[in-house]
């Protein structure tokens, strides 16, 4: 299973991508996840490869074999096309953070469900921000749209809570649980 | 026990099972989370943040040679800067198992070149090692102090950005005993005068050859026979691509490559009908291959630019272009400096000043991009002070304004030397170290200008101006970057001075959880601001460009350079 997650740095993505993976790890998969980070990224776009299987490779997910893409952000969604296939499913969360060109007002911001629906037709857009917000806990966006992809995860609910409790700080785990929950019905 | 590990942490978690004492370092993607996860998980190892990487890859020499198992850890390029002890240490007898770790960057996620440091493997011609996943990262680095120590010699980890950084399922294990260090004096194989280094260098040739009968035994380079019409030798992270891509070839997969091991690759040749060598970079085993007498397929068609993928690979022994599919142009985020950045006054008031601004390595090279446009130059650690050396020298006084910016944490890892070499040297030009009291490029480290240490000890905290003084230079201000007007009167006032001058641009990363700044947004009075655009040519992503005046964003953090500059008066306070 290859799957993509994509968004703009500081919106919890390298956490979310761990989560999966080491939940992964327990329902007894070999895991691989791969990521780049160390330059100053805040608003730059992040994108995190998790693979697993029996036996994974290549950390990166070669071109056209993603799964299910999971995009943080509308127009990150669309940014990596050449790892989509005819059936992937595609996720997005309803939320838009203007680049720096649309900021600087010299480019309008795109629609990007043509664009996807060009590939696949299997796309879902989800509140995953509202939803957040609405529990009170909006920087828990991460962990709502973990609870969505797990909707689509052969993993055991119970596998998921037992992982999120072990990975999240006590200080904000039941919030984020809440949240998780809410995520599954989204 | 399993756990997921990344490659980094991994290593971390190997220098712990491996029984190492001590453990140095210069922060640098993609090595940083080496020691900071060594630091934080395993607090039996002493580590410590050095202000470079010679002075790392030192300390790990003398940690060795009192016995003790012991590495230095740093970035490609920062084997250049320990390039001078690397190239001695080997005909110095290595007593505690002493491994280097060089983080390759190809595709330059974070770095300014992709030179591939196996190369520094044979010029030093010490044994090196490449793990290909987690696992191999942890364990190869046992393997590493095994050989160190029965070959007494330093052994070279290498990793690439995608091994460092990716993550996979570890086996962990208990550690092994830590040796204590016993004090013993080896003159003759540690004074490298000439008369004891000419003894010791057919040491170091010996050794090598001994090595490579090590490399044709060891387990860590395995031929897996499968179809043999396609037989391919990869090691690190190309292996794993080479094998996505091709899963019923037969494969050499190196995890000691440095030196090959001649008779399993003659072997493995005489196995298959056509033989690949997968590497990202250099030819480096290419060609040694092909001075082995073994016809090769490889950098004819592999690309020695970037990082390589199974897709590449797959389109390379298909005999196809090597291309990448479609995908529509849309808006690029490119990495900045952050809202409320304390650098972005600096640079901005250098460049209303029409100075030339020679950059260095930090988050202030991020003004290179517009609107800001205020980096001219960016090559190495601690160069910039250099550049406008030699350029305001040839220019004479008074002719160019040439200035130069460093980073408070690159200043102590090379750039005292540069500033020192200006002052006796009589140079004019005006240095600017931003002192943000932090390593803010690679995730906020300390350093000697902190007052901490990375196992989080108290530490003498360096008075930057007091140095800066010492090394000669009389003309020293120190400003507060967000007190706009008055950075702009002092950059003037040194720009104008008859002779070398530097001020210390001094306010907390923003990341830090600065007090400089409100944290609390700012707001535009519609009906005063004439869209000007003034405030958008300082580059802050919490200023939005808007049809009939400028928009303020929750990025904002309220550090409030913009309103210092808003002729009109229309950003005001926090909402």
């Amino acid at each position: 299973m290859n799957i993509l997650m994509t968004g703009v740095g500081g919106q919890g993505i390298i956490l979310a991508s761990d989560i999966l993976s080491e939940v992964m790890m327990r329902a007894g998969k070999d895991v691989k996840k791969s990521e780049i980070h160390g330059m100053a990224q805040r608003g730059g776009s992040v994108m995190s490869h998790v693979r697993f299987s029996d036996k994974v490779f290549s950390p990166i997910i070669p071109y056209g074999e993603c799964d299910i893409l999971i995009s943080f952000e509308e127009l990150e969604a669309a940014r990596y096309l050449p790892y989509l296939k005819k059936d992937s499913k595609v996720i997005i969360n309803k939320f838009r953070l203007s680049p720096p060109s649309v900021i600087a007002g010299k480019d309008t911001y795109p629609d990007i469900l043509p664009l996807i629906e060009k590939v696949t037709k299997d796309t879902t857009v989800v509140e995953g921000s509202k939803t957040a917000k609405e529990i009170g806990n909006p920087r828990g966006v991460n962990i709502v749209l973990m609870g969505v992809l797990s909707k689509y995860l052969d993993t055991p609910e119970e596998l998921w809570i037992e992982t999120l409790n072990d990975m999240i700080a006590e200080k904000i785990r039941k919030i984020n649980i809440e949240g998780f929950l809410k995520g599954r019905t989204l | 026990m399993k756990k997921v590990l990344s490659g980094n942490e991994a290593i971390a978690r190997g220098a712990y099972e491996a029984g190492v004492r001590l453990a140095s370092a210069y922060p640098g993607t993609p090595s940083t989370e080496i020691l900071e996860t060594v630091a934080k998980e395993y607090k039996s190892i002493l580590s410590e943040w050095a202000p470079n990487e010679k002075v790392a890859l030192e300390v790990a020499t003398g940690a060795s040679y009192a016995g003790a198992r012991t590495m230095a850890v740093m970035k490609h390029v920062g084997v250049n800067v320990a390039a001078d002890p690397l190239m001695t240490l080997p005909y110095t007898l290595v007593r505690g198992g002493l491994v280097l770790i060089s983080a390759d960057d190809p595709e330059l996620f974070s770095s300014q070149n992709e030179q591939d440091n196996r190369q520094f493997a044979r010029f030093a011609k010490i044994p090196m090692l490449e793990p290909a996943s987690s696992q191999e990262a942890k364990d190869f680095i046992l393997e590493a102090m095994l050989i160190s120590e029965k070959y007494q010699t330093p052994v070279m980890l290498r990793t690439t950005t995608r091994i460092a950084h990716s993550m996979g399922v570890v086996e962990i294990h208990e550690p092994v005993e830590v040796k204590e260090p016993v004090l013993e004096r080896h003159p003759k194989e540690w004074v490298m005068l000439p008369a004891n280094a000419r003894v010791r260098h057919p040491v170091i040739e010996e050794r090598i050859k001994n090595l490579m009968e090590l490399s044709n035994s060891s387990p860590l380079n395995i031929a897996e026979i499968n179809n043999t019409a396609i037989g391919i030798i990869a090691s690190g992270v190309s292996y794993q691509y080479a094998k996505e891509a091709m899963p019923d070839a037969s494969f050499l997969k190196l995890g000691m490559s440095y030196p090959l091991p001649d008779k399993k690759i003659k072997d493995f040749a005489s196995k298959v009908k056509e033989l690949w060598v997968i590497e990202e970079l250099d030819p480096f085993f290419e060609e040694q291959i092909k001075a082995l007498g073994i016809a090769c397929k490889g950098k004819d068609v592999i690309p020695m630019c970037g990082e390589l993928s199974p897709d590449i690979i797959r389109q390379a022994l298909a005999g196809k272009k090597i291309e990448k599919p479609a995908q529509p142009e849309l808006p690029g985020r490119p990495p900045s400096m952050c809202p409320g950045c304390p650098h972005r006054g600096m640079l901005w008031a250098l460049r209303r000043n029409k100075a030339f601004i020679a950059g260095d390595i930090g988050c202030y090279t991020l003004g290179f991009l517009p609107p800001l446009d205020a980096i001219d130059t960016c090559q190495c650690m601690g160069a910039g002070i250099s550049h406008a050396h030699g350029m305001s020298r040839v220019f004479g006084p008074g002719k160019e304004k040439i200035t130069a910016v460093i980073g408070d944490s690159t200043f102590y890892h090379s750039g005292m030397t540069g500033l020192l070499n200006l002052a006796y040297n009589n140079g004019v030009a005006l240095i600017v170290i931003l002192d943000n009291s932090t390593t803010a490029m690679t995730g906020a480290q300390n350093h000697p200008g902190t007052g901490l240490t990375l196992m989080g000890g108290k530490a003498p905290e360096v008075n930057l101006s007091e140095v800066v003084k010492a090394l000669g230079i009389k003309w020293v201000e120190i400003v507060n970057p967000y007190e706009l007007k008055n950075t702009r009167k002092k950059v003037k006032e040194a720009l104008e001075h008859d002779g070398p001058s530097v001020i210390i641009s001094k306010s907390p990363c923003v990341l830090l959880k600065s007090k400089a700044v409100s944290g609390k947004p700012l707001k535009v009075d519609n009906d005063k601001c004439t869209n000007c655009k003034v405030c958008i040519s300082l580059g802050c992503p919490a200023i939005e460009a808007g049809a009939d005046s400028i928009k303020i964003t929750s990025l904002c953090v309220g550090c409030g350079i913009c309103a210092e500059i808003c002729a009109a008066g229309a950003i005001g306070g926090a909402e």
